[in-house]
């Protein structure tokens, strides 16, 4: 049973009490700098910014409904080497997840890092969101209005992305800092390291029982929404052609690649010259074939990522949002990546402890595979 | 279509030990299939899945890793590893509707020229009995 604590504030609205909490720990010296979503100059959009005092916070908003970048890429640029300070990245739960993996693929340095897991409130399209903004919405109030009484759910006549409504895990595993607002009735509750609790000194709290029945409802709603769309994914995937018309409309722009978080190879085969094939190559291929789609190579491309990274997959769902002809890449990744993690009963994102399936071995495994 | 249909295999061998027991049952005059076109690496392990996907796509009927028998790698560990990446290689294959048993990992040592015959054979056959890559003449991909 973890202790938790109420973040002060509360009365004056959630988003009030979190920008507290994150000004009590620049304040506190418990981080020297954070990485928080704030509105882009302008507004309609949120950006991740990094801040180093609390007038930098006035208008930060942790929970906003939208993720136009996955903050574990930049929590790669941020600790490369390891970080020069203390700094406090405040992350749903996918980034917590990916995060982790990045760590343990020696791309982030959680030495100085510290990371603060916000429940997860859903996600919209970065478009709709902006669209939902200039419409004159406030989806942050929404969100926390809604979370407050213990749902989860996109504004009415919009929807969050396919990655957000089969997310199994809406609130964040394994950080320094876990920040609950879904199901406790509009206050800002947090756990985690008694180091931190201690140095802040917040008054303790009980979890409300409201909060665990209403993760159980959103989880049990998402696990079957996840269960429709992966098998809906396996249908269409059951044969070559299903496969070539999945991927039909791709146009290896190498966007969901370069917004995943777990790509992170800096010398991707994709962007050497390994397919910059010469003329006379084409030539081979039109005499065997008879006719050559182009460009080439989408599917190697998704079948080669697929291969590489799968078993990390944490399910964020950037990828799709990437995509410019709207292709489902996301749900094929999670299909796939679900059972290729079975494989080795590994959970991405779970723990830095967990073994990458690729980087070990056991000596008296897979029998089947090789003979 | 079935009687003339000749399988074409693609082989990635590791230099150590299964090449070199290809090049023993050649130089013993055993004979086998022609159906298997061999690549040369330095080890199993060497072999990024890219190059596996991309003979399956061009048509290849069937493609073969040759490492050292477990225990016996040049480089300690290599075939281990490639063990893990052909499971995984597999299960993406078979969960995007190809035959994954189109996609075969052996460990045949430098001293088992007839070992390598006969697995090339056998995989001729077990390939032959399948039919043509369904990716053969497809242009779409």
């Amino acid at each position: 049973m973890s202790t938790w604590m109420r973040v002060p504030g509360s009365e004056e609205g959630a988003l009030a009490a979190l920008r507290r909490l994150l000004g009590d720990l620049l304040e506190k010296g418990l981080v020297d700098a954070l990485l928080v979503p704030r509105p882009a100059p302008g507004g309609g959009n949120l950006v991740q910014v990094l801040v180093n005092n609390t007038d930098a916070l006035a208008d930060a908003d942790p929970v906003a409904p939208v993720m136009p970048v996955q903050s574990a890429r930049i929590l790669s640029a941020l600790t490369a080497g390891g970080a020069p300070y203390r700094l406090g990245a405040v992350l749903k739960p996918c980034e917590v997840r990916a995060t982790v993996e990045l760590a343990k693929l020696k791309q982030v340095d959680l030495e100085r890092l510290v990371l603060i897991g916000v429940d997860c409130l859903g996600t919209y399209e970065p478009r709709e969101y902006s669209a939902l903004v200039a419409g004159g919405h406030d989806p942050t109030a929404h969100a926390l209005a809604t979370a407050a009484a213990g749902t989860v759910g996109p504004i009415a006549g919009a929807a969050f992305r396919d990655a957000c409504r089969m997310c199994e895990q809406p609130s964040p595993q394994g950080c320094a800092l876990r920040v609950a607002v879904l199901g406790t009735g509009g206050v800002v509750l947090i756990s985690g390291s008694q180091d931190l609790l201690d140095a802040l000194g917040y008054p303790q709290a009980e979890e409300p029982a409201a909060r665990g029945a209403a993760l159980a409802a959103l989880v049990a709603e998402r696990t079957a929404t996840r269960d429709r769309m992966l098998g809906e994914v396996r249908e269409r995937l059951h044969d070559t052609a299903g496969l070539l018309a999945e991927f039909g409309r791709c146009i290896r722009c190498l966007n969901c690649m370069t917004a995943c978080p777990i790509c992170y190879c800096k010398e991707c085969i994709f962007r050497s010259a390994t397919f910059d094939h010469p003329p006379a190559a084409y030539q081979g291929w039109l005499q065997r074939h008879g006719a050559l789609r182009l460009p080439a190579d989408t599917v190697l491309f998704h079948l080669t990522r697929l291969n590489h990274m799968s078993a990390s997959c944490v399910g964020c769902g950037v990828c799709s949002s990437a995509c410019p002809n709207g292709l489902p890449v996301a749900q094929v990744f999670r299909a796939v990546g679900r059972e290729v993690q079975a494989l080795f009963d590994y959970v991405p994102g779970r723990s830095v402890d967990d073994e990458l399936p690729l980087a070990v071995f056991r000596e008296d495994e897979l029998g089947d595979v090789a003979k | 279509m079935a009687e003339d249909f000749e399988p074409r295999i693609v082989a990635f061998l590791c230099n150590w030990c299964t090449y070199a027991g290809a090049d023993l049952a050649g130089t013993s005059r055993l004979q086998y299939p022609p159906n298997v076109r061999i690549i040369r690496l330095m080890c199993s392990g060497a072999l990024d899945p890219v190059y596996v996907v991309k003979a399956l796509l061009e048509g290849a009927d069937g493609v073969f890793i040759g490492g050292c028998h477990p225990g016996d790698c040049h480089y300690q560990n290599g075939n281990y590893k490639a063990r893990r990446r052909v499971a995984i290689l597999k299960k993406t294959l078979e969960q995007t509707g190809f035959d994954s048993d189109r996609v075969w990992l052996r460990w045949i040592s430098a001293s088992e020229g007839r070992l390598f015959a006969d697995t090339m054979t056998e995989m001729v056959d077990a390939i032959r009995a399948k039919g043509p890559n369904p990716l053969r003449g497809q242009w779409g991909m």
